[in-house]
C-alpha cells in the first residue's frame, strides 16, 4: 500500500514538474516540426526553403511535404501541413476560401507583391503584328483568324489554365464581350501544358492567346497582357455582374493552420511579418530557371544574398 | 427465326439496324428521355461527402489532450484510428529512409523534438553510397550469382553518378515499405479468398473496381482519410498495387491438382503446413507473377503518389517537367526503371532459390556474404572518412553525391527532343490536322449525338449475342448508373478516347505481337521493352507530344497509344507462343503457307487469350485517358483532375471514379466470358 502512494505521489509530482516546465517554456516555440508544403514550380519550391531556412534561424525544426497544390489546402486545415506561403488570387483563391469556410486555416497576411492572372500574348505576337491593336482587347475582334487550331472550328483559340482554377470564368467573358462567334475557350490540363504550348508556339512563330501570370518565369522571355475592361468588385457572371471585365490585380497571400500561433508563436510572427516584392520572387525563380540550380541550394543562396531582407522580420518576433 | 438465332452475323447485322433507327428517330432534347435519362443520382458524391465528412470529423468524438495548445481537443475517432494506421507506416517508411540517407525523424520517434532539438549529436548517419551499391551487388550475387550482381552494381552507381541518390533511395525506401505490404496483404486476401467463398464473392467486385479505377480519382479520399505525406503515397499504391496480387494468389491456388493436396495430407500435414508448404509452393510461379506484377504497379505509382506527397523521384520529376527540362525528366525516368527491374530480379530470385539442406559448411563458408558485407561497410565507412579532408564545401563525393551534382546528359536528350521536333514538325502537323479534322471529331460528334436508349440497345445487345443474357444485363446495370449521372456526354467523350486509343493499340499490338513471337530472342527483347514501358513514367512523354501535337485530342491518343500497347503487345505474344508447336507442324504438313498458318491456325487459337488482351488495353487505355486530363481533355478526367481542389472533392472524385471504372468492367464483362467459352470450345486453358 505504501509502496503505491509513494509512486502514485511520484507522479504527481512528475506532472507538476512537467506542467511548470511547459508553463516556463510558454512562450517559445514547440519543437516539432513546422511543416511547409511544396510545390511544382520554381519559385514556391524556392520560397519553401527560403521559409524553411527563416524558420531554421530562430531554431525550429522544419519539415518539407510535396503537395498537389489544390488539394493542399484541405491538409493545412486537417493539420497536416502547416503552411502556405503561396495563396494565388484567381488560381487558390477558390480551395482557400472552401478550406477557410470549413473551418481550420487562417489568412496569415498577404505579400507585398501584386499579382496579375490574365489572358495574354507572348510578346513577339505583338511585335510580329498578329494582332494589330493590342494589348487593348478590342483588337481580338479582328484577329481571331491568326489565332486558330485543328479542332478550334475556325475560331481563334483561347487557351486557359485548367478548369478547376476558375471555372467558367473565361467563356463567360467572351460571351459577355461579344466574341463567342470568333473566339473559342479551350482549357489545358495544367501549367506544364501551358508552358510546352509556350515553347512550341515560340519555335513555330505562330500566334497563341494564353493564360499566364506574373510574377513568373514567362516574364523574362517577355509577355504581354492584354486589357480588358477593369475590373469592379461585382462584374464577373459568378457575382451576378454582366462578366465585361478583366481580372483584378490580384493578392499573393500567406496561409496557415489555425493552431500555428499558438504553437509556434515565434516562427509565427516572423511568417505573417514576411512579405515578398514581385522582384525578389523574381529572383527566386531566375536561381532556378536561368541559373540552373538546384532549389535548395537557390533558397540557401538567395538567404545569404538578402539577409537585411529577411533579418528584421525575425527580430519581430523576438 | 430460327436463322437469326443460329447465325452470330445475322444478329450483329439486325442489331445495328435497330441501333440505327434508333439514332436517327429519337430527337435530341434534353426532355426527351429517349435522348438522355434524368440525372436521377445527382446527389451522389454530395451524399458520399457529408457522410465522409461526418465520419472524419463528427462520429464518435473522444477527448484528446493536445500538449501543444495544453487544452483538451474533441477529435473523432475514426480520424485518431486512420492517424494512427498512417504514423505507424510512416514509422517504417522513415526507418529505411534513414538508413540509407541518415536523418533524426526514427529517434524523435523514440524521445521527442524536444529531445532531439536539444541533442543535435543525436543524428542517423547515412550509409555511404558506395555501401548501398556494393551491398546491392553482394546481395545480387548471393540470390542469383555474377550477373544479377552486375545488374545489381551498375543499377546503384548509376544513379549515383548521375546525381539520382537522395531522390532514387527517398523512392526506394517507400517501395521497400509499399511493395511489402502489398505482396502480403494480397497474398493474405488471395489464400481467405481460396478458402471461403462467400470471401471470394465479397471481394470479386471490390478488385474489379480498384483494378479499373483510376488512381486520381481516390487521391483525395486517402489524403481525407489519413492525411498528406510519403504514407498517404504508400497507402495509396497499395490500393493500386493489391488487386492483381490477390487474382494471382487466388488463381494460383486453385490451379493446384487435387492430386498434390491430397499427397500432403496422405504426409499427415496439418492445415497450415498444409498452405505453407504445398499449396502456396505449389502456386509459386503465379505468386510470383504477381509479386512482378506489385513492383511493376509500385513503380508506376511513384509519380502519381507525389501528388499527395510521396518524397523522391516522382516529385522531382513533376517539377524537371514543369521547367520544361525533359532531359532531366528522362534521367529520372531512367532511375525509376532501374529501380523497378533491380527489384523485380531480386524478388525473383529470392523466391525461387532452393534451400539446400544438405550442406555441411563452416562458419565462415555459411557466412561468406555477410562477412564480404561487413568488409564493405568498413571500407565504405572509412573511405566516406577520408572523403571529408580530400573534398571541399562539405560535398563529400564518397558519402552522398549531392542532388544535381552528378554528370548529366540533360543536354543530349534535350538535343534529342529537338531533333525530333525541327525533323519532324512540319510533316507531323499536316497530318495532326488531317486526323483531327477528318477523323477524331467526326467520331467525337458521332458519340455524342447518339440517343442514351440507341447506346444502350448496342452495348446490351452486343453483349447479348456474344456473352448472353446475364451479360447483357450486366452491362445495362454498369451503364445505367453512368447515365443516371449528371456526366453521360463526358462519359461519351471518355468512351470515344478510349475507343479510338483501344482500336489503334490492339491493330499495333497485334502486329508488332506477331513478328516477334516467331523467334526466341525478339520475344524475350519485346517483353522487356513492355516491362520497361510499364514502369516508365507516362508524365515524360507528355509534354513532347504536346509540344509536337499541341493541346489536342491527338496529343491524348499519342499517349494513351503508347501505353495501351503494352498489353496488347504482350497478350498476343503470349497467346501465339502458347499454340502447341505440333499443331505449327500438323499445319504446315497440310501445306498451308505462312500467312495462312497465322490466320487459320495460330490467331484463331490464340485469340481467346488475346482478347484477354485487349480486355488490360482497355483499363491501361481508361487509365491514360484520365491521365491525359494534365494535357487537356472534356471529359470526365479533367472533372476528376478538378476534384482534387473541390468542395466535394471526395464524392465527386469516387463517383467520377465509379463512372470510368463501370465503362471498363462493361467492356470487361462481355470480353471475359466470351474468352472464357471460347477457350472451352478450343479445349485449351
Amino acid at each position: 500500500m505504501k509502496q503505491v502512494s509513494k509512486t502514485i505521489l511520484a507522479a504527481v509530482t512528475a506532472v507538476c514538474l512537467l506542467l511548470s516546465a511547459t508553463g516556463v517554456t510558454r512562450a517559445a516555440d514547440s519543437t516539432s516540426p513546422i511543416v511547409i508544403p511544396i510545390h511544382n514550380w520554381s519559385s514556391q519550391v524556392v520560397m519553401a526553403y527560403v521559409i524553411g531556412g527563416i524558420f531554421e534561424s530562430i531554431g525550429n525544426n522544419v519539415e518539407y511535404v510535396s503537395a498537389d497544390s489544390q488539394a493542399v489546402y484541405e491538409s493545412i486545415r486537417n493539420g497536416d501541413v502547416t503552411i502556405s506561403h503561396e495563396v494565388w488570387q484567381s488560381t487558390f483563391g477558390k480551395s482557400f476560401y472552401n478550406a477557410m469556410a470549413k473551418g481550420g486555416v487562417i489568412d496569415a497576411g498577404t505579400h507585398e507583391a501584386t499579382t496579375l492572372e490574365e489572358m495574354g500574348v507572348p510578346t513577339w505576337v505583338v511585335e510580329k503584328g498578329l494582332c494589330p491593336g493590342l494589348p487593348n482587347w478590342e483588337a481580338l475582334k479582328d484577329c481571331h483568324a491568326n489565332f486558330t487550331t485543328p479542332d478550334s472550328g475556325g475560331k481563334g483559340r483561347w487557351l486557359e489554365g485548367p478548369q478547376s482554377w476558375h471555372g467558367d470564368l473565361m467563356p463567360e467573358r467572351l460571351a459577355a464581350l461579344g466574341l463567342s462567334d470568333k473566339w473559342v475557350v479551350k482549357f489545358a490540363g495544367g501549367a506544364d501544358a501551358l508552358w510546352a504550348e509556350l515553347a512550341s508556339a515560340k519555335k513555330e512563330g505562330r500566334g497563341t492567346v494564353i493564360f499566364n501570370w506574373t510574377p513568373n518565369f514567362t516574364d523574362a522571355d517577355g509577355f504581354t497582357f492584354i486589357e480588358f475592361p477593369e475590373y469592379f468588385e461585382g462584374c464577373r457572371k459568378a457575382d451576378g455582374g454582366d462578366g465585361k471585365c478583366g481580372s483584378p490585380k490580384g493578392w499573393l497571400k500567406k496561409a496557415a493552420n489555425y493552431k500555428f500561433p499558438k504553437t509556434h508563436p515565434r516562427a509565427y510572427t516572423a511568417f505573417s511579418q514576411l512579405s515578398f516584392t514581385t522582384e525578389q520572387i523574381g529572383q527566386m525563380a531566375a536561381l532556378v530557371d536561368i541559373d540552373k540550380m538546384d532549389h535548395k541550394e537557390a533558397g540557401t543562396k538567395w538567404l545569404a544574398d538578402n539577409e537585411n531582407v529577411w533579418k528584421p522580420w525575425i527580430e519581430a518576433g523576438m | 427465326m430460327d436463322a437469326i438465332l443460329q447465325n452470330r452475323k445475322l444478329q450483329f447485322v439486325l442489331l445495328l439496324i435497330i441501333f440505327i433507327l434508333l439514332c436517327v428517330i429519337v430527337a435530341p432534347s434534353d426532355t426527351n428521355i429517349l435522348w438522355r435519362l434524368p440525372p436521377l443520382i445527382q446527389g451522389l458524391p454530395v451524399a458520399i461527402n457529408d457522410s465522409v465528412e461526418y465520419l472524419m470529423s463528427d462520429w464518435f468524438p473522444i477527448d484528446v489532450y493536445d500538449p501543444e495548445i495544453e487544452d483538451y481537443e474533441q477529435k473523432p475517432l475514426l480520424k485518431e484510428v486512420t492517424r494512427a494506421v498512417s504514423n505507424s507506416i510512416l514509422f517504417l517508411i522513415n526507418l529505411v529512409r534513414e538508413i540509407l540517407l541518415g536523418g533524426v525523424k526514427t529517434i524523435v520517434t523514440f524521445t521527442s523534438w524536444d529531445w532531439a532539438t536539444e541533442n543535435p549529436w543525436a543524428r542517423w548517419p547515412a550509409l555511404p553510397w558506395t555501401v548501398v551499391a556494393s551491398g546491392a551487388a553482394i546481395l545480387g550475387y548471393a540470390l542469383n550469382g555474377p550477373r544479377l550482381a552486375l545488374l545489381a552494381g551498375v543499377a546503384f552507381v548509376y544513379i549515383a553518378v548521375f546525381g539520382q541518390w537522395e531522390p532514387s533511395m527517398e523512392t526506394l525506401s517507400f517501395v521497400l515499405i509499399a511493395a511489402p505490404v502489398s505482396v502480403l496483404l494480397g497474398l493474405a486476401l488471395g489464400v481467405w479468398a481460396y478458402k471461403s467463398r462467400a470471401v471470394e464473392m465479397v471481394l470479386n467486385p471490390i478488385l474489379n473496381v480498384a483494378q479499373t479505377m483510376p488512381h486520381f480519382s481516390y487521391l483525395v479520399p486517402v489524403t481525407v482519410f489519413f492525411g498528406i505525406g510519403d504514407h498517404a503515397g504508400a497507402i495509396a499504391t497499395v490500393i493500386f498495387a493489391t488487386p492483381p496480387m490477390v487474382r494471382l494468389t487466388l488463381l494460383g491456388l486453385k490451379k493446384v491438382s487435387p492430386e498434390v493436396i491430397e499427397a500432403g495430407m496422405m504426409n499427415g500435414c496439418t492445415e497450415r503446413q498444409l498452405l505453407y508448404r504445398v499449396q502456396i509452393p505449389s502456386a509459386r510461379r503465379d505468386i510470383l507473377i504477381g509479386v512482378n506484377q506489385v513492383i511493376m504497379q509500385c513503380l508506376a505509382m511513384t509519380v502519381i503518389a507525389s501528388f499527395i506527397g510521396a518524397k523522391g523521384l516522382g516529385h522531382n520529376l513533376l517539377l524537371a517537367l514543369n521547367q520544361l527540362r525533359i532531359g532531366q525528366a528522362l534521367e529520372l525516368g531512367i532511375c525509376i526503371v532501374l529501380i523497378a527491374v533491380v527489384l523485380d530480379r531480386m524478388s525473383l530470385a529470392w523466391a525461387n532459390k532452393q534451400t539446400d539442406y544438405f550442406a555441411d559448411l563452416s562458419f565462415v563458408e555459411r557466412h561468406k556474404f555477410s562477412l564480404l558485407f561487413l568488409a564493405v561497410f568498413i571500407t565504405g565507412i572509412v573511405l566516406a572518412y577520408f572523403g571529408t579532408f580530400f573534398f571541399k564545401e562539405g560535398l563529400n563525393y564518397l558519402y552522398l553525391i549531392p542532388h544535381n551534382k552528378g554528370i548529366t546528359t540533360e543536354w543530349f536528350w534535350q538535343a534529342g527532343v529537338d531533333w525530333v521536333w525541327d525533323t519532324f514538325f512540319y510533316v507531323l502537323k499536316d497530318f495532326n490536322e488531317w486526323l483531327i479534322k477528318s477523323v477524331l471529331l467526326p467520331i467525337k460528334s458521332a458519340y455524342l449525338n447518339m440517343p442514351v436508349v440507341a447506346t444502350f440497345a448496342l452495348t446490351m445487345g452486343i453483349a447479348y449475342i456474344l456473352a448472353g443474357a446475364r451479360s447483357a444485363l450486366i452491362v445495362g446495370a454498369f451503364l445505367l448508373f453512368i447515365a443516371l449521372t449528371e456526366w453521360w456526354d463526358r462519359a461519351l467523350i471518355t468512351a470515344y478516347l478510349m475507343t479510338v486509343g483501344v482500336v489503334v493499340s490492339t491493330v499495333i499490338g497485334v502486329i508488332v505481337g506477331s513478328l516477334c513471337a516467331r523467334n526466341d530472342y525478339a520475344t524475350k527483347f519485346m517483353l522487356t521493352v513492355c516491362d520497361t514501358l510499364q514502369t516508365f513514367p507516362s508524365f515524360i512523354y507528355l509534354i513532347p507530344v504536346i509540344m509536337l501535337f499541341g493541346i489536342t485530342d491527338t496529343s491524348v491518343l499519342f499517349a494513351v497509344v503508347v501505353y495501351a500497347t503494352i498489353p496488347a503487345t504482350r497478350y498476343t505474344i503470349e497467346g501465339l507462343r502458347s499454340v502447341p508447336p505440333n499443331l505449327h507442324e500438323a499445319g504446315s504438313m497440310s501445306g498451308v503457307n505462312r500467312l495462312q498458318r497465322w490466320l487459320t491456325i495460330e490467331l484463331p487459337l490464340a485469340l481467346p487469350h488475346m482478347m484477354l488482351g485487349v480486355n488490360q488495353t482497355v483499363v491501361f487505355a481508361l487509365f491514360m485517358v484520365i491521365i491525359a486530363a494534365m494535357i487537356g481533355t472534356d471529359d470526365l478526367g479533367q472533372l476528376i483532375l478538378k476534384s482534387l481542389s473541390d468542395r466535394h472533392g471526395v464524392g465527386n472524385g469516387l463517383t467520377l471514379g465509379l463512372c470510368v471504372a463501370f465503362i471498363g468492367l462493361a467492356i470487361d464483362q462481355v470480353i471475359r466470358t466470351w474468352a472464357g467459352e471460347r477457350k472451352k470450345a478450343l479445349g485449351i486453358g
